[in-house]
């Protein structure tokens, strides 16, 4: 089981997409077997946690075994990080296929089976431990994301779809072309032998910087960090509901998780090297994120540019460094999946009531949708960072990790957070409080049973994760430090630990912090 | 010292026989179908003719699997069975059989009743299966002529259209012109040498070579680079591709490009030559551009598909560059995955052109998704492995050429790598845009295309098969690749190393 399980989590959805392909087009079967097959997956991958040993180092779960030739293999691993990225988008498949039951009604066949292909790519991303297997998961994302925005996305769908598609193509070239001199010189794609290949120091120093770049641009692009991200208004706004879901909450994750796990892991002293521009970067999208999502008429752009501004938090956390800063960039990653996800769940629902996203339609309905209204409080809430709710505990490390790498880093993502505050909370009264200024909006349905099934696990996700953080932080903090490698000896740092009731943490003792660096 | 006169043909051992088996039987199977055509009744369908022809390829693919155990030299030296010339043994009959599992439909659409079709597809097949035996320069250049002149009749074939005759006499002449330049090489070469069979110039040019030989490699490059439609020998492309029937372009396109690059690769790599490394790297460097930028701006799928051809003859040539095994390998390796996802694309082509092809402008294909899924799903398969997307048979030969070029550590192939990956993702673009028109288009042909015979879904579905194969599971391929590139280098009198860079670090 233990060397299976990673196969059968990520492949589990393609053969599913292969069962839907082959069945005759009756749509009320295809979704259900679409529905059936993502919770499968689901159940198969809660076998992870619960098989995984948070103290043992390294990648659990492996499978390695030789692909094409003898260079490239298949292999796989799992640790706390990816393990948890891979759940979350086990966990949001279903409630995906679940809000396209009545949204999506043409070419249904098609929808899931590109819905559940994208699936399998985006599991193999979080898993592939071979260069070349990331990079055939990483482009294989690209196509069924594209084809979803371009045959079900609205108005400008086709725009959205080729600007998507070319922009990340076209950054990721630059990852091929590091993966393959990589190959080339180091002889393996083999994530760990190239990364001790790299800590040995065969590589000149000019090198690294290219590749470091190389790798960076790609993943930029997919956070996407500013001023790399004018595709993402575009695609969001352009997407089908499902498709906005795992466009936000998954895809951007997979730029991160590549900055932390390649750039980092990698390169950890180019990284360092670069941090001050990069955490510059991270800065300015945090801040002009929130204040362009301030200023947007539209529901689901603002959601968007709240993504810019979120994710820059996410690469502020792990460029500063610090344990405390990168475990808040993976929780953050997680926070951000369920909080906007359940946002971008949402505008779906009331776009499929009123055909619109515009701010100004919208007013008064927390009257006719009381349910509604406060899923979507919840989910507002979730992403401002209230206490309790899971955005909390991840921009706490981030700012706290933020703070001790530079004061002025932690002041200024400290004022987005004040940002994400005022524009969603705003946006909250502007759509369900202030008087009805259209009648047709006082007779607006609320959301049945269907939909208060896809929203529930989300709303509970947000709960749990926040006041029961250990339980995932056990396995990102062990993982966080081994990638760092970085004696972490501040007292802060461990008053960071006390102050979010991870006492039995010992970083000290963390796995990677013997390493050479400094 | 030419071994041609000694020839008794009583005393010819068999293996010889064995060793052209699959040219007898292709030229067997094109003599019946000459014979049996005036015996049918004129004006009737001649599809029994082109099953007929069809099964002669597949013939022609078993005997090239039975010459695995014959590896030899046939003909006193002229001919040579290796894992090179098997390779190509069954890569080009198989191009011709799906090239004429999607003629067996196009031909009764477009009215065309005449077997000569099949004979001509046959007899060319022949030129290029030999093309990639023969080890002897005349006998090469007689291979080509086979192929050529099959093809120049193939290419006007659809002789009531205006740019039909057009591409026939553009195809004809230019070709003879290039064919003219190889030709030169091969007599400067003798000159040179005093010889014209390739294993005999290795030996000569492993000790010296000059001004003459430079000279003599040069034109045989520029025959050649006709041939592959390698700029700057390109100019004849769009124009032929688009006026020959769609079936024929998928053969043009893939079987005696491919048979070229045999050629090329022998010539190149067998010769001990050397000096022609610049010739190439600028060939590369501005077929990739040129083709691509040139279908940039097509609204013709058959003209965009001409360019994109072009440019896939450039990266193909990226591997030349790189030359030692592994470049070898990529580039044996890209003739078949480019085969396989072009002959397919072509297919679709010819299916959607329907009767005079009239359908042939990108916008012909909007909502294609729609009215025809299969059509629909193969191109995009087609398109992405064009485009490079991994899983494809594309990619991995890319990124095999790549690879290959960057492990020679070499500043000038380097920069070829650069020029090649910004030109990869330049083409997502024109290739991307036909997928977005049938899958995000609604259409504005009414009709649907005419529903797909049996035997043209073959071609398509075995075209993306292999397409899909090459890209998941290349390693068989790869490896029998890796063979032919140490046979080819193992020919007696050439030297280990291959080219003069740099030995792979490790």
């Amino acid at each position: 089981m233990n060397t299976a399980i990673l196969t059968l989590v990520t492949f589990i959805p393609a053969v599913g997409a292969i069962v839907l392909m082959l069945m005759p087009r009756n749509d009320k079967s295809i979704r259900w077997t679409a529905l059936f097959i993502s919770v499968l997956a689901f159940a198969f991958s809660l076998y992870l946690p619960f098989g995984y040993h948070s103290g043992q180092p390294g990648f659990q779960f492996e499978v390695n075994v030789p692909w094409i030739g003898q260079a490239i293999h298949y292999h796989m691993g799992a640790d706390g990080i990816s393990m948890w990225l891979v759940l979350l988008t086990t966990f949001l498949v279903p409630l995906g296929v679940l809000v396209s039951w009545k949204s999506i009604h043409d070419r249904v066949k098609e929808f899931f089976v590109l819905f559940l292909l994208l699936e399998t790519a985006m599991i193999g991303v979080f898993l592939a431990l071979d260069l070349f297997l990331f990079y055939v998961f990483w482009e294989a994302t690209l196509i069924p994301m594209a084809l979803l925005i371009g045959m079900y996305g609205h108005e400008r769908r086709i725009y959205a779809a080729i600007k998507f598609f070319l922009y990340t193509m076209v950054a990721s070239v630059f990852m091929l072309a590091a993966v393959i001199w990589l190959y080339t010189h180091a002889g393996s794609f083999d994530y760990v032998e190239v990364r001790n290949w790299i800590a040995a120091g065969h590589a000149t120093p000019e090198a690294i910087k290219w590749l470091f770049l190389g790798f960076f641009i790609a993943f930029a692009v997919k956070v996407p960090l500013f001023p790399l991200h004018t595709w993402l208004p575009d695609a969001h706004v352009e997407a089908p509901t499902a498709g906005s879901l795992l466009l936000a909450s998954v895809l951007l994750k997979m730029g991160t998780y590549g900055l932390l796990r390649f750039n980092v892991g990698l390169f950890p002293a180019e990284a360092q090297r670069h941090a001050p521009w990069i955490n510059t970067l991270a800065i300015i999208g945090i801040i002009y994120g929130a204040l362009v999502a301030l200023v947007q008429p539209n529901l689901k752009k603002l959601i968007a540019y709240s993504s810019v501004s979120h994710l820059g938090f996410v690469v502020l956390g792990i460029f500063t460094f610090t344990q405390a800063g990168t475990d808040g960039a993976v929780y953050q990653m997680l926070n951000h999946g369920i909080s906007t996800g359940a946002l971008f769940m949402l505008a779906g629902m009331l776009y499929e009531r009123k055909h619109t996203y515009e701010l100004r339609e919208y007013g008064g309905l927390a009257t006719p949708m009381p349910i509604y209204a406060t899923f979507f409080m919840i989910a507002v809430l979730s992403s401002v960072g209230l206490p309790l709710l899971n955005g909390f505990v991840g921009e706490f490390l981030v700012l706290s990790g933020a703070f001790q790498a530079k004061v002025i880093y932690g002041v200024l993502a400290a004022s987005g957070v004040i940002w994400s505050a005022a524009y969603l909370l705003w946006m909250y009264q502007r759509v369900f409080y202030g008087p009805i200024h259209h009648e047709e909006n006082r007779s607006v349905p609320d959301i049945g049973a269907r939909e208060q099934i896809s929203l529930w696990p989300l709303a509970i996700m947000a709960l749990v994760m926040g006041v029961a953080s250990p339980l995932f932080m056990k396995s990102i903090d062990a993982s966080v430090g081994e990638i760092n490698k970085k004696e972490i000896s501040s007292a802060r740092d461990r008053t960071t630990v006390r102050d979010t009731k991870r006492a039995s943490l010992n970083f000290g003792n963390s796995p990677g912090s013997q390493a050479g660096h400094k | 010292m030419n071994p041609i006169h000694a020839v008794d043909y009583t005393s010819v051992p068999a293996a010889y026989y064995i060793r052209i088996l699959p040219e007898l039987v292709l030229a067997a199977f094109g003599i019946a179908v000459m014979i049996l055509d005036p015996l049918l009744p004129a004006g009737k369908s001649r599809k029994s003719l082109g099953i007929l022809s069809l099964v002669g390829t597949l013939a022609a693919v078993a005997a090239a699997f039975y010459q695995l155990n014959w590896y030899g030299s046939g003909w006193f030296g002229m001919v040579q069975v290796d894992s090179f010339s098997v390779f190509f043994h069954i890569l080009i009959p198989a191009i011709s059989a799906v090239c004429i599992l999607a003629s067996l439909e196009y031909l009764d659409r477009q009215k065309i009743n005449s077997g000569e079709y099949y004979g001509l597809i046959l007899f060319g097949t022949v030129g290029m299966v030999l093309m990639s035996a023969a080890t002897e320069l005349v006998l090469i250049f007689i291979a080509l002529e086979i192929s050529s002149i099959s093809t120049y009749v193939l290419a006007g074939y659809r002789r009531r259209t205006a740019i039909g005759a057009e591409s026939s006499i553009k195809y004809f002449l230019l070709g003879s012109f290039a064919t003219a330049f190889f030709l030169y090489g091969v007599a400067l070469m003798y000159g040179a040498t005093q010889s014209t069979s390739i294993p005999r110039i290795a030996e000569v040019l492993s000790t010296n070579s000059g001004a003459l030989v430079f000279t003599a490699t040069a034109l045989m490059l520029i025959g050649l680079g006709f041939k592959v439609a390698a700029a700057p020998f390109h100019v004849w492309t769009p124009d032929v591709y688009e006026g020959a029937p769609a079936p024929i372009v998928a053969l043009m396109s893939t079987g005696p490009k491919a048979a070229a690059f045999a050629v090329l690769l022998r010539v190149l790599f067998g010769t001990n030559a050397t000096g022609w490394f610049w010739l190439i790297w600028i060939s590369a460097a501005l077929s990739m551009t040129l083709g691509n930028l040139g279908a940039l701006v097509q609204n013709n799928v058959k003209r965009m598909l001409a360019y994109s051809s072009i440019a896939h003859a450039g990266y193909l040539l990226v591997a030349f560059a790189a030359g030692q095994e592994i470049g070898l390998t990529a580039a044996i390796f890209y003739t078949a995955a480019y085969a396989a996802m072009n002959v397919g694309a072509f297919a679709v082509v010819s299916h959607i052109g329907s009767s005079g092809e009239k359908y042939v402008t990108i916008d012909d294909y909007a909502g294609l998704g729609r009215r025809s899924p299969l059509l629909a799903f193969t191109l995009a398969i087609f398109m992405l492995s064009l485009i490079g997307i991994p899983l494809t048979g594309g990619f991995f030969a890319k990124y095999y050429v790549f690879s290959a070029a960057l492990q020679t550590n070499q500043d000038s192939l380097v920069w070829l790598t650069i020029i090649g990956l910004v030109n990869s993702a330049i083409a997502a673009y024109y290739y991307l845009r036909l997928i977005v028109v049938m899958y995000m288009r609604e259409p504005t042909v009414d009709t649907a295309p005419e529903p797909v015979a049996p035997a043209m879904s073959a071609a398509l579905v075995l075209s993306a098969i292999a397409t899909l194969y090459l890209g998941i599971v290349p390693s068989s391929v790869l490896n029998y690749a890796a063979k032919g590139a140490q046979d080819l280098t193992a020919v007696p009198g050439a030297s280990s190393t291959i080219t003069s860079v740099a030995p792979t670090p490790k």
